[in-house]
């Protein structure tokens, strides 16, 4: 295979002695070893571990016992804020990009929001919690600030910072600059000439972004949203710094089950495991056929 | 009153002035060419036209019709675009009836026009390909036949061939002449491709840092150039330094040989700098007897183009590029050998500046 | 046109806001600790915090040696694969994105699994196995970063031109690898390397179950505990972040001039 892999992509060394061929494969070697102990086979065997009792034997119970009312519970909650935070971050860093490529603005805005998108979709993790308890916890700025200028408490709104629009809120300020950074490249796709063209044949604007502009933008948006829904499903340091365990979410109690805390079944644990991967790569991989639909297009 | 008239446009843009009073009188069913090399503002006047661009100042009307200030999607004009701009996301049948979508025509009467339109441009069959399975002079054609499908005024079509292969670009420009005849749909065509400009337009418009230079017809256009600029630009040039000898004979000095200049001389004092100009079909090869200039030079360069020999002659500081043709019978001449060149005192254009162009 | 302006500058300013006021008040929030005014004694306190030291140079070490390990195993692989074997990018592609499928506490998991001290390869089982493991984790983790960093400055360079170049002028591979294609893709690797840096100093998920004492549990340590401390760390991380995603736009920027001109 990979013998006439390099014979077709090299014709002129096919005529060369074959000695030398075979040896090309062994330039990627490493990283196929690599990834194979720590990527591949690691997942590989939680995997196999789903559909395994304690003794080793084939078993669907652990896959049955995801439905039990905890775990289903934690992936119910898991879903809802990363679809939530997926969803608003998804419009808001649409928005945000076509403000900013398609909105007429001044030019030095362009490089400036994309340099900020970069630092804040970093800016995840533990740090990001401490900042988000500063900002809207008991006593964060802008809860204090509401309260001294319009005596308006944010806490008789029930809203609250270990909840489930708190933790959305939180992930969203990673979530819109990401969305920014995927989306451009798409926004840059939109040709000038589309809206002209369909400008003169007499289109409205609004024509233009039903017949054209969305149907074009569709694709990438729904597969960004999609990457965006698997970027915050399997995050789980902001959440855990930001509600302890209080907030039960699949990572955490995953987290919780891996430290010993609870349920003491390693099997199950695996199940946990796997139901995550089925979903976030599910959403990856609509994602990645999402694009390659929309590369086509743009070619 | 011409069917499309242009009076005292103008556009700036900041500080650079892009159009400066562009005047033009289209007549209907003419096709008409802007040519000029890029930054010319032949496009931004196409622009105004299709209304992307708000002029500075001017007026723009169609048959009678001031629409200076209308917007694109209400003026009932095509538009063919250099980079195709077909909508990715519909067929070629969904790109041409678009037009007619937008405008709510009923189902029946979108169907019919298509058909119609996809016979026009000869792909009857590709309408329910995508653009990106088309080639490129086939996604060219469908952005003709979705531009005239909505049965515009004015066909406008900005540099539709540059992203094509030369094969192409030769039989899409005898198709959209065709398609235009037709038609008889009045068509402004803009290039920077002079062979272009020539074999398609009822009439040039030769465009220079946003003036008209001259406008004609493309025989014109060649054969008697108003400029300096148009000269060079239309066609291939050989611009050469001469000294005048006696303006009162005409006689003018290249290298140290002497040749006559049957115009052009007025004013001129003997000693002065001249540049004067001669197309490479004028100048030939062979002695030639009467009246005709004769310099003798020598062969220094001979480039092969097929059914045409351009050959380049030196004489000492200047040379001068001819064309002949092919023929079989008769290779061309060897480098390094020496010749003689003669052209009719007539084709020797003298130009108003000493400067070489 | 004017009324859509008036909208992207709304868009911006919501952008901005959501940006900048959970800095500001992050920052207000760090200045609190002394009572009744504002001081900087929060930063005080935890620049003076012997763990804070010891975590931060911990997972600064450990981001290095994840650097210098995830180089030397990607742009190798990239160039061979760029080089010889285009059959396999596809797959080489697909596997450098799995870490963005995988969760990192799935993997993680995955790790105590087959390293635990009871296995055939007992990673876990000393402290130095176990920060061994835990850098292989983070190469993982940032393979999809640094493949992409790399893989397109190769791109951008004719690889195997360039390589039959230095093949005719008798360069030898480690000569070609070196002194030709690294210094080609650096701005690539930098870009990848800052990136790494960033994603690995506050990381959580591994170190934390892994037990390492790195700068994530750290700061969730001090979360747990403390009132100030965490704004102030949370101010600091952010510095950190921001120094790195302002490397890379240096080293974006500043490369394409210099690179092509060795």
């Amino acid at each position: 295979m990979v013998v006439q892999t390099i014979v077709e992509d090299f014709p002129p060394i096919a005529a060369a002695p074959r000695r030398r061929l075979s040896w090309s494969w062994l330039g990627v070697v490493p990283f196929f070893a690599f990834t194979a102990l720590f990527l591949l086979l690691p997942t590989g065997l939680l995997m196999v571990g789903a559909f395994q009792d304690a003794d080793g034997y084939f078993t669907l119970n652990n896959i049955r016992n995801l439905f039990t009312e905890t775990i289903w519970n934690a992936y119910k909650i898991s879903i809802e804020v990363s679809f939530a935070s997926a969803l608003l971050g998804a419009l808001l860093g649409f928005l945000l990009a076509y403000a900013v490529i398609g909105g007429g603005l001044p030019r030095w805005l362009r490089p400036t929001l994309m340099t900020l998108s970069g630092v804040a979709s970093n800016f995840a993790g533990v740090p990001l919690a401490f900042a988000f308890l500063a900002t809207l916890g008991p006593t964060g700025l802008v809860t204090v600030l509401l309260m001294y200028f319009f005596n308006f408490s944010l806490r008789s709104t029930g809203f609250n910072l270990l909840s489930f629009w708190g933790l959305t809120l939180t992930y969203l300020y990673f979530q819109i600059p990401l969305m920014v950074l995927i989306m451009t490249p798409a926004l840059d796709g939109l040709k000038k000439e589309w809206r002209e063209a369909s400008s003169i044949l007499g289109a409205t604007r609004w024509q233009y972004w039903r017949h054209v502009a969305l149907p074009v933008l569709w694709p990438s948006f729904l597969g960004s949203a999609l990457l965006l829904f698997a970027n915050s499903f399997g995050a789980i340091a902001t959440a855990y710094a930001l509600t302890g365990s209080s907030l039960n979410i699949v990572t955490i109690l995953l987290y919780a089950q891996i430290r010993g805390d609870v349920l003491h079944d390693q099997n199950l644990g695996y199940a946990l495991a796997l139901g995550m991967i089925v979903l976030t790569g599910a959403s990856n991989i609509f994602y990645i056929w999402l694009r390659a639909r929309s590369e086509r297009w743009l070619k | 009153m011409a069917f499309l008239s242009i009076q005292e446009l103008r556009k700036v843009f900041g500080a650079a002035s892009v159009v400066q009073k562009f005047d033009l009188a289209v007549e209907r069913g003419e096709f008409i060419s802007f040519l000029g090399p890029s930054g010319c503002g032949k496009t931004t006047v196409l622009r105004m036209i299709a209304g992307f661009e708000r002029p500075t100042s001017g007026a723009i009307r169609v048959d009678g019709k001031n629409v200076t200030d209308l917007p694109p999607n209400r003026r009932n004009v095509g538009m063919v675009f250099q980079a195709y701009a077909l909508f990715p996301n519909m067929t070629v049948a969904g790109n041409v009836a678009f037009g007619l979508k937008v405008a709510h025509r009923p189902q029946s009467e979108i169907a019919a026009r298509v058909e119609e339109m996809l016979k026009l441009i000869k792909l009857p069959a590709l309408g329910n390909r995508y653009p990106y399975q088309l080639s490129g002079g086939q996604q060219q054609r469908v952005a003709l036949a979705r531009a005239l499908a909505i049965k515009p005024q004015i066909l406008l079509l900005d540099e539709p061939l540059s992203a094509l292969d030369a094969k192409i670009r030769v039989s899409l420009r005898e198709e959209i002449r065709t398609v235009q005849r037709n038609l008889g749909i009045t068509t402004i065509f803009v290039t920077h491709d002079q062979e272009e400009a020539l074999s398609m337009s009822d009439r040039v418009v030769v465009m220079n840092e946003g003036r008209i230079e001259q406008i004609g017809t493309p025989f014109e256009i060649y054969n008697y150039p108003r400029t300096r600029f148009v000269a060079s630009f239309v066609g291939t040039l050989n611009i050469l330094q001469c000294r005048v000898a006696d303006p009162a004979r005409g006689t003018i000095m290249i290298d140290e040989q002497e040749i006559v200049a049957s115009r052009g001389l007025n004013g001129a004092k003997a000693g002065e700098l001249r540049s004067v100009a001669l197309r490479p079909e004028a100048v030939s090869l062979r002695e030639a007897n009467g009246d005709w200039n004769r310099l003798r030079g020598t062969i220094e360069e001979v480039s092969f183009l097929g059914a045409i020999v351009r050959i380049r002659v030196r004489f000492k500081e200047s040379a001068v590029s001819l064309d002949t043709f092919n023929s079989p019978g008769a290779p061309p001449p060897e480098r390094g050998q020496s010749t003689i060149v003669s052209f009719a005192r007539d084709d020797l254009l003298v130009l108003d500046g000493a400067e070489p162009a | 046109m004017k009324r859509g302006r008036v909208w992207s500058w709304v868009a911006i300013a919501i952008g901005a806001i959501y940006f900048f006021v959970p800095l500001i008040a992050t920052f207000e929030f760090s200045l609190r600790m002394r009572r009744g005014t504002h001081s900087f004694d929060a930063y005080a306190v935890v620049f003076s915090d012997q763990r804070f030291q010891a975590s931060f140079l911990y997972s600064s070490v450990l981001a290095l040696a994840t650097i210098v390990v995830g180089v030397l195993l990607v742009v190798p692989t990239a160039y061979w694969v760029e080089l010889r074997l285009r059959r396999l990018r596809p797959l080489v592609e697909f596997i450098t994105l799995l870490p963005l499928v995988i969760p990192a506490i799935v993997l993680v998991f995955g790790y105590l699994r087959i390293y635990n001290s009871s296995s055939w390869l007992p990673l876990t089982a000393s402290e130095r196995g176990t920060d061994i493991l835990l850098m292989f984790g983070y190469v993982s983790l940032s393979l999809p970063y640094m493949y992409r960093a790399v893989d397109t400055g190769l791109r951008a360079i004719d690889v195997r031109t360039l390589t039959e170049a230095a093949e005719s002028l008798g360069a030898k591979w480690p000569a070609i690898l070196f002194r030709v294609i690294f210094p080609n893709v650096r701005s690539g690797i930098l870009s990848g390397a800052f990136l790494t840096f960033a994603i690995v100093i506050g990381e959580f998920t591994l170190a934390s179950l892994l037990d390492r004492p790195a700068f994530g549990p750290y700061l969730q340590l001090i979360g747990a505990n403390r009132a100030y401390e965490p704004a102030a760390l949370a101010i600091i991380a952010f510095a950190v972040t921001w120094a790195c995603m302002g490397l890379i736009n240096l080293v974006g920027s500043g490369a394409r001039g210099t690179a092509p001109a060795r």
